[in-house]
């Protein structure tokens, strides 16, 4: 489709949860890239054409996901997809990528099998996050030889793919160092009562307790544990990093550790916190650092291409080396994950989010 | 409309209507209501999947493993449940449904809660078709049938079925065992179309999808079962342009035909030559008293 004459409008899609459970983060992402493409329309488009965004709603469903994709590729003939957030609609678009030849790029879908299945990589799909045993590792690496902790007991959701990833890459990576994992108990999302389990939890005596699940069950479980009198560090992923948690369980996460995408307070992204809270009138949740530096890749990739052909943006996207504002991406051609993305460790402190370091195990 | 966009809501609807007729069967001809369905319908594709890929064996055949695991499976279900009255059936379906849910989440060996990926895709178009046609004349014969006059007569009226000597509790084995297959087919479509299982596909909101799509075609049709699930597939992709109040505005769509039309569409009605000539030819000179 290389034509001497580019478009005046090009279309970039967008799919995620607009509703359901994870539509807080969903509604996050596309306001986030509707925002982004205003920018750039207003500072003279993209090689000169406007940047339409096309977004639908998946509701966290594998189907929707798909019937979202085969729509954006074919009726609305989108140059480019952003997003799903979740790994389980970020495979199964997989098919209908390659049949129709566009690229998507993932934003928090961190199962390793979003991009390489069977060790081979999967030639549409592209991500900016970095993926679970990256951070798994990080987790327990930080708290093993950052923090001194031999003593590692894991909280988990059971039914949640995620917290699973993670506990399996925490537990590999603790235990390779030579930690010792005294507990290991499990919850399926939607309880609310993590007495039992976290009952057994205080008698293994634990130094450390990892906790990767998303905020509101972080909240409701380090209420307990407190109650129940367990003293030990709590930490966490991704899934953390809520305005919801501090007001939720200030006292209870105090002094916790969690490793995170960014440093929200990095001067980097204030520009872009400041910029979306005065439009939206409302935070910007984790997911909107990442829609914003896939949308940067996607930006880069067309202008270095020079062109709208959705395979020449693939082929472009597969050397990306951008600076974003959660970190440098390079992507690698071989694993289409940004390689070597620094992980942020943060504390809670004083009811806040404090900081403490770029960290790669 | 473009055409790649079309095929998938048609062979989504394929996927849907295969398992919609075997829940059609138990709630619309049995009178058993069931939000557990899928939960047949992610054994039949894990077992389905299961069967091509670490057994080996074709898709046809891998499709009807599917079928038939989840068949077999809803045996001590319907032995231990079907003898219950009134609600407690559609109560241990709903346990059900969550508890298949939640050992998938636990079995490692098929990926656990992050799911199964790298199934070759294979399902289109052209398969689910065939499945879904086929399905629907076997099931258009079976209600039919004896056996589907006796189901019917179960549902109407347990009591008065059983003093003319119909096994009742045989009869809603029957249904149950054949609306679990179905459920499990279609869940090995569904495995093969998305090159993907995770066990949260299964969730208690697709049972209830599958409910409603039946009620909505209307109990005791299968040309109802047929229009109902064609439509509320489509349907939200229909409302695309909604955003975030697709799903509110699905809602209301169906909250208004069912006041409107409390029997569902087709309201145990069928659309048929016979019938279309009934209502376009001449009329008949004795009404069938009904």
């Amino acid at each position: 489709m290389a034509s001497t004459s580019l478009p005046k409008v090009v279309k970039l899609g967008w799919i995620g949860s607009l509703t359901g459970d994870q539509a807080v983060w969903g509604q996050c992402e596309f306001n986030t890239v509707k925002m982004l493409a205003e920018e750039v329309n207003a500072s003279g488009g993209l090689l000169g054409a406007q940047i339409e965004v096309i977004g639908y709603d998946t509701r966290g469903d594998a189907l929707e996901a798909v019937n979202a994709v085969r729509r954006l590729t074919s009726q609305d003939k989108a140059i480019c997809i952003i997003g799903p957030n979740a790994s389980g609609q970020a495979i199964p678009i997989s098919s209908v990528l390659e049949e129709m030849k566009v690229p998507d790029i993932a934003t928090v879908a961190t199962n390793p099998k979003v991009t390489v299945v069977d060790g081979k990589v999967k030639p549409f799909n592209f991500r900016v996050c970095f993926i679970d045993p990256y951070q798994g590792a990080v987790a327990a690496g930080y708290a093993f030889d950052v923090l001194g902790f031999r003593r590692a007991a894991v909280l988990y959701d059971v039914a949640d793919d995620y917290s699973q990833g993670l506990t399996e890459f925490f537990i590999q990576t603790f235990t390779e160092k030579g930690g010792q994992i005294v507990a290991k108990e499990a919850f399926k999302f939607g309880d609310t009562d993590f007495r039992p389990q976290l009952s057994k939890i205080k008698a293994a005596n634990p130094d450390v307790i990892f906790m990767p699940y998303f905020f509101k069950e972080v909240a409701l479980s380090a209420n307990q544990a407190r109650e129940l009198g367990i003293r030990a560090t709590l930490m966490g992923g991704d899934g953390w990093p809520s305005e919801v948690l501090l007001e939720m369980a200030a006292d209870a996460v105090e002094g916790s550790y969690l490793v995170n995408h960014l440093d929200f307070d990095d001067p980097e992204v204030a520009e872009f916190k400041a910029a979306y809270e005065a439009k939206y009138g409302r935070k910007v949740e984790l997911n909107g650092f990442l829609a914003h530096d896939a949308f940067a890749v996607f930006v880069d990739a067309v202008r270095r291409a020079g062109s709208f052909d959705p395979v020449a943006i693939r082929d472009a996207i597969e050397t990306t080396s951008i600076k974003g504002i959660t970190g440098t991406i390079n992507i690698d051609p071989n694993t289409h994950n940004p390689e070597g993305k620094e992980a942020a460790i943060i504390k809670i402190e004083g009811g806040k989010y404090v900081f403490q370091q770029k960290y790669a195990p | 409309m473009e055409w790649f966009y079309v095929k998938g809501i048609l062979i989504q609807s394929g996927i849907n209507l295969t398992a919609v007729l075997g829940l059609s069967l138990l709630t619309g001809f049995t009178g058993l209501f069931s939000f557990g369905h899928a939960g047949f319908m992610a054994v039949g594709g894990y077992a389905a999947v299961f069967a091509g890929m670490r057994l080996g064996l074709p898709y046809p055949l891998a499709l009807l493993f599917g079928g038939l695991v989840a068949g077999i499976v809803s045996l001590p279900i319907g032995r231990l449940t079907l003898n219950l009255k009134g609600d407690y059936f559609c109560i241990a379906t709903l346990g059900f449904g969550e508890a298949i849910r939640l050992i998938l989440d636990n079995v490692q060996t098929f990926g656990g809660a992050r799911g199964w990926p790298g199934i070759p895709v294979t399902t289109d178009l052209f398969n689910v078709a065939v499945v879904a046609i086929i399905g629907t004349f076997v099931m258009v014969r079976l209600v039919n049938s004896r056996h589907g006059r006796n189901m019917i007569a179960v549902r109407e009226e347990e009591l008065a079925a059983r003093t003319v000597g119909i096994d009742a509790f045989k009869y809603k084995m029957l249904s149950l065992f054949i609306s679990a297959m179905y459920a499990g087919v279609a869940g090995g479509l569904q495995g093969y179309y998305l090159g993907f299982l995770q066990p949260k596909m299964f969730s208690i909101t697709k049972s209830t999808e599958f409910t409603i799509m039946v009620i909505f075609g209307g109990i005791g049709s299968i040309t109802g079962t047929v229009f109902g699930t064609l439509l509320l597939t489509a349907l939200p992709e229909v409302l695309r342009a909604f955003a975030i109040w697709r799903l509110v505005v699905y809602g209301a769509a169906v909250i208004f035909i069912m006041i409107s039309r409390p029997e569902g569409l087709m309201g145990g009605k069928e659309l048929s030559l016979a019938a279309l000539r009934r209502l376009f030819g001449p009329r008949p000179k004795r009404e069938v008293p009904s």
